[in-house]
């Protein structure tokens, strides 16, 4: 993920707002539905940090819409990252599993795709927890830039983007407010 | 974070980042599969100058749960029982470009002399009467779990009664050095022949009477009476000893309600602890034995996940 630095941003652009979130966000529990056929056998993963408020939005827009309780959980991938030895230490977060994932369509849900990392270790991490039939990966934005063959199942907002800008999440779960923003060094300008 | 030599010389945020992450671990121990990548490629070496059972495994199971290869090197049956040298045995080990050397000695301070030698990351598991200090952090870890689980809060204002051969241990000495940071009160229980030399200068309290503390505690923390020490003629007879200073199962009987018993163990049952205490349920000591195997798995992880 990129760093925390606001030092020399020189431009924040907002491409999704509230609205535009939440209508995203029930639309791809539609889309869910209608991948997964029902939503039966569904555990909806959240990738720690902002996959997590995300999954617990997409999952009650799939309760609601169904009518039924969708298993949730919280998956923490951060001693699964190919990058652990050559970064700062991390502290490691907490996986949360409603129950046995065997057998079961497990969807992660994550705010950004990027280089597709964070996907591949949730992947390893998926493997020593369990066996599950399918796993579907439902995204809220695709920035491109992959360095690795992954890609979602389900997408909120493809956003083109230049590998060297920021595209930050907020979601009123931890932030002030939910939006996504495209931020820009002023050096590349 | 480099080397884990005590208690002293880990900062406060070292010594939360470290019981924190411990937390985690322990949903790992309760996986079917027990293996985490984190420490893939890195080697642990066990080296263990004196006997243990639950320090040696436990830090050998934490290695393997986080993928690093573990060995171990008892002095019995290795080069140092032929004349080897300390420094010799390390130097040979970290030539070998092992990522870490977990210690055990008889000689108070040798870890930390052993890491002024050594380029791997040095690991205290017990050095003379000194310290011992994965042992004060499981000990304050299973602590913290007991408390959260019962709704009790965390270990602020919390009695901490800690009884036992207090001069011989290193348990004492890092806990005192532990539990006073996190917010517990310590008092510090044994017979005048038995307390440590300066213990004034600790952040601890001082009693010579059991019963006069007891009621007061939220945890008793028995010290296990070194019986291969104990030929300075320190108490008149181990009966006289366990009358004074034993948790008998009177004494069970007079703790507060919420109380519960601690013990780093081996146990000597019927000396310091009767097994009515052992095995009561306010016994922690088998929490004890699990949170060892998560704080060391913290703690390897603190030391060598990242480069340095």
């Amino acid at each position: 993920m990129s760093p925390d630095a606001i030092d020399g941003v020189a431009t924040v652009k907002s491409v999704m707002n509230a609205a535009e979130i939440a209508r995203t966000t029930t639309r791809m529990s539609h889309e869910l539905l209608e991948l997964a056929g029902g939503a039966e056998d569904l555990i909806i993963l959240g990738i720690l940090t902002r996959g997590v408020p995300l999954a617990q939005r997409i999952a009650r827009a799939v309760a609601e819409t169904e009518g039924v309780d969708v298993a949730t959980g919280e998956l923490d991938i951060t001693m699964y990252r190919d990058d652990l030895r050559s970064q700062p230490l991390r502290p490691v977060g907490r996986t949360v599993l409603p129950g046995s994932i065997d057998g079961k369509i497990v969807v992660l849900v994550d705010d950004v795709l990027f280089s597709g990392r964070t996907v591949q270790a949730a992947l390893h991490a998926l493997a020593d927890l369990g066996r599950p039939a399918k796993i579907l990966l439902v995204v809220l934005v695709d920035r491109g830039h992959r360095d690795v063959p992954i890609q979602a199942h389900i997408v909120g907002r493809h956003l083109p983007t230049a590998s060297d800008e920021r595209v930050r999440v907020s979601m009123t779960e931890f932030d002030e407010l939910d939006q996504v923003t495209i931020e820009s060094d002023a050096s590349t300008l | 974070m480099k080397n884990l030599l005590g208690i002293e010389g880990m900062s406060l945020d070292d010594i939360r980042a470290v019981l924190a992450t411990a937390e985690e671990m322990h949903e790992i121990q309760q996986r079917p599969v027990k293996k985490l990548p984190a420490l893939r490629g890195r080697t642990v070496v066990n080296l263990f100058f004196e006997d243990s059972t639950r320090t040696r495994s436990s830090f050998e199971l934490a290695a393997k749960w986080l993928s690093a290869d573990a060995i171990n090197v008892a002095a019995k049956g290795s080069s140092a029982s032929k004349g080897e040298s300390m420094r010799d045995t390390l130097m040979t080990l970290d030539s070998m470009g092992v990522d870490a050397i977990v210690m055990r000695h008889a000689g108070s301070g040798s870890v930390a002399q052993a890491a002024g030698w050594v380029r791997a990351s040095m690991i205290n598991a017990g050095d003379g009467t000194h310290e011992h200090p994965t042992q004060a952090l499981l000990d304050a870890h299973a602590m913290l779990r007991h408390f959260r689980k019962n709704d009790l809060g965390d270990l602020e204002g919390k009695e901490v009664v800690i009884v036992g051969d207090l001069l011989h241990s290193r348990v004492v000495r890092s806990n005192a050095l532990l539990l006073p940071q996190l917010g517990a009160h310590v008092t510090i229980v044994a017979p005048p022949t038995l307390m440590p030399p300066g213990v004034g200068t600790w952040n601890v309290a001082v009693s010579h009477d059991l019963d006069a503390v007891l009621p007061s505690a939220d945890v008793v923390m028995m010290l296990r009476v070194q019986r291969e020490r104990m030929l300075g003629g320190f108490f008149p007879s181990e009966r006289e000893y366990t009358i004074r200073y034993g948790l008998t199962a009177a004494r069970l009987a007079k703790l507060a309600p919420n109380a519960v018993i601690a013990h780093p163990g081996p146990l000597n049952r019927g000396l310091e602890i009767s097994s009515a205490a052992a095995d009561s349920i306010r016994s922690i000591v088998l929490d004890q034995v699990s949170a060892g195997v998560a704080v060391r798995m913290s703690v390897l992880y603190h030391l060598l996940a990242a480069e340095n």
